[in-house]
């Protein structure tokens, strides 16, 4: 697979997958099936890099990054940081790789404790890991963390309920950096922004990326913050991935019929734009994880499926460079 | 022919712990038959209190309605019992709310959830009533309806229990449909689904709509008429195409900046609405979005300006400087 730069990727991931079992009874407890949330991806990201991860609900991307971050221990498959492979490694193992990847959450309000002033939010982790035992010496690196952030430090006394969704996503970030990590995975980190503070966000995190040398992953269903934010972007249907290309390449030729449906659901704000435009929702929705469609999972909503669709799961084929397509009826 | 909703001056209030809060701060607005009116703000711009205002379903306390009057179909809303305003909910005025999953009865069938509707307001009996649910099942798309019938909310996905919630918006043939936010807990593929099912629902049955979003692409797609809020007042109004094409105020033109779009070559970089939204317990007697507006001056801090047309038919902006920016414009 090719990736931007010349260096070994920042992160690999290579057939990874991961299976919830579903049990049933409550003494006797036994397995009854599964939900293949993830099942088998491989994608890389160079460091420096932003990869998107879209699709929509249920189709795995939040768990994709919860595996990376290992706050999930995969089925299957391998995670290679920086060359190390951490998908198996132990809770003990796992401190020194907290330090070097961190996580920008979706909601601002649930995921700060409301009973902990700003201060010590963004302290917190500066604490555990042991990086600055001085608390003056914490205090000005709070300080210089909400100031990175765009937060006046004298933030650090209010409490998170006393400050709007943006600064309280200032806030998440400031506690994802405080440890200076080299990779973020942002899962939703603007979706839950009012219309006018997302694009303050979304510059913000690309001057931190510009400025730190950061990589993130970004996950997120709105594509036009995607198109925006990433380099490349990988599209997940059912646990799988679809498509993968250059986000340019991607957004002006979308070549797997699931891209094309989601891309054209997208309504464009322009009402001479909508009026103009041929617009066919794709038909059903998205089948169940539980017991997915043999062969290729869209089949059963795709409008060019053929009979061999049904029978044969695609494999992700490079048809264009760096362009790849799990789709055996696109040439 | 009046219009079919007539909003004059409506205030609503709440009295919270950190102030009074005026949610709906004088609303002027109409609704023609058969037309699809969007309210498009950010959260805390009133849109959705004004909305349930209309059906008066604003909990008292903390809220009220302070002034104003409704008018639908002829009659002030404002004016009539509660046992007038429970015949005018759901019968004349049908809604549908962002979360399907909340406004559904999880221990009712979603057939007993239609009939419960047509019972109550039509005196229809058991077997007209299902017979009626069966129809309107079919009609919003769902597959399978004599087993849907029988199935409970949980059971559903998220799309087809929006699906529900429009029939049994649909099932007494109202003349409007007030839905908030519908499409938002949605994914993508599943809202273009549903909006177009309302669009060509309420087409087909010349029922009026206000969809309440802050979505400007489900706007551009839908809407023929559009209301900008921003801190509890209507700062533009007009057709949408005029609203997209010539914003009369600074809000609007900041908010449809701001959106990177799929149509257009990427940008380098974003353009924000600079600052924080309004803290609606501060505010002064000045214009609410004077501190993020980079067009302000001086007179916007000593009054609020009102709704003034602009040079466009029926195109409305609250903002003293709206003539000279869209003069600046054409000269551009």
């Amino acid at each position: 697979m090719t990736v931007s730069t010349a260096d070994r990727p920042l992160l690999e991931v290579k057939g990874l997958a991961m299976h919830f079992p579903i049990s049933e009874g409550i003494v006797l407890s036994r397995k009854v099936g599964e939900v293949k949330a993830v099942d088998g991806i491989d994608f890389a990201i160079g460091r420096g890099e932003t990869l998107g991860l879209v699709g929509e609900s249920g189709c795995g991307k939040t768990t994709t990054g919860r595996c990376i971050l290992r706050l999930e221990r995969p089925t299957a498959g391998q995670i290679l940081f920086d060359g190390q492979d951490v998908s198996g490694l132990s809770s003990s193992e796992l401190v020194g790789l907290r330090r070097r990847m961190q996580v920008i959450f979706q909601d601002p309000y649930s995921s700060l404790n409301p009973r902990m002033k700003v201060g010590d939010i963004v302290a917190e982790p500066i604490k555990v890991h042991g990086v600055e035992r001085n608390p003056a010496r914490r205090r000005t690196r709070v300080d210089e963390l909400l100031s990175m952030c765009g937060l006046d430090p004298k933030f650090a006394d209010r409490y998170p309920h006393e400050m709007s969704g943006g600064q309280r996503q200032r806030v998440g970030i400031a506690r994802a950096l405080a440890l200076e990590p080299e990779f973020i995975v942002c899962d939703e980190a603007v979706s839950a922004l009012d219309v006018s503070i997302q694009a303050q966000v979304v510059n913000l995190l690309e001057d931190l990326r510009e400025r730190l040398g950061l990589t993130y992953l970004f996950i997120a269903h709105d594509l036009s913050v995607v198109r925006h934010l990433c380099q490349r972007v990988a599209v997940m249907y059912l646990g799988r991935i679809v498509e993968m290309a250059a986000s340019d390449e991607l957004f002006d030729h979308p070549l797997h019929p699931y891209t094309q449906a989601l891309l054209s659901a997208v309504p464009i704000p322009d009402p001479r734009v909508e009026a103009g435009r041929a617009f066919r929702p794709p038909r059903g929705e998205v089948p169940s994880p539980i017991n997915p469609p043999t062969g290729c999972v869209f089949h059963p909503r795709c409008p060019m499926a053929v009979e061999a669709c049904k029978r044969t799961r695609p494999k992700l084929r490079e048809l264009r460079p760096g362009h790849w397509v799990a789709c055996d009826e696109v040439h | 022919m009046p219009p079919l909703l007539e909003v004059k001056g409506l205030h609503t209030e709440f009295r919270t712990g950190a102030g009074l809060v005026r949610a709906v701060d004088g609303v002027s607005y109409t609704v023609e038959h058969g037309e699809t009116v969007a309210v498009v703000g950010e959260s805390g711009s009133g849109k959705s209190v004004g909305a349930l205002s209309i059906l008066r379903l604003i909990a008292d306390p903390p809220g009220r309605i302070t002034a104003g009057e409704i008018l639908f179909d002829g009659r002030d809303l404002l004016r009539l019992s509660e046992t007038e305003m429970r015949k005018v909910r759901g019968r004349d005025i049908g809604m549908v709310f962002q979360e399907p999953m909340t406004s559904l009865n999880p221990v009712l069938t979603i057939g007993r959830q239609i009939t419960e509707t047509l019972e109550e307001h039509q005196g229809a009996d058991r077997v007209t009533a299902e017979r009626r649910a069966l129809e309107l099942l079919e009609m919003v798309g769902i597959a399978d309806p004599r087993r849907r019938l029988r199935q409970y909310p949980h059971q559903l996905s998220g799309g087809m229990r929006q699906r529900v919630m429009i029939a049994i918006a649909l099932a007494c043939n109202p003349k409007l449909i007030i839905a908030d936010e519908p499409t938002t807990a949605l994914d993508v593929t599943i809202q273009a689904q549903i909006l177009e099912l309302m669009k060509s629902l309420t087409r087909k049955l010349g029922v009026a709509q206000i969809i309440i979003t802050h979505n400007l692409g489900v706007v551009a797609r839908y809407a023929s008429r559009v209301n900008v809020m921003y801190a509890g007042r209507i700062v533009e109004a007009g057709p949408a195409e005029a609203i997209y094409h010539r914003p009369r105020h600074p809000y609007t033109m900041a908010l449809l900046r701001s959106v990177p779009r799929l149509d257009r070559p990427r940008q380098a970089r974003l353009d924000p609405v600079e600052g924080q939204p309004p803290d609606l317990t501060r505010l002064d007697g000045g214009c609410a979005f004077r501190p993020r507006c980079r067009f302000a001056v001086e007179r916007c801090g000593e009054t609020r300006p009102t709704l003034e047309a602009t040079s466009d038919a029926g195109h409305l902006a609250a903002c003293f400087r709206s003539a000279e920016l869209a003069a600046e414009e054409a000269a551009a």
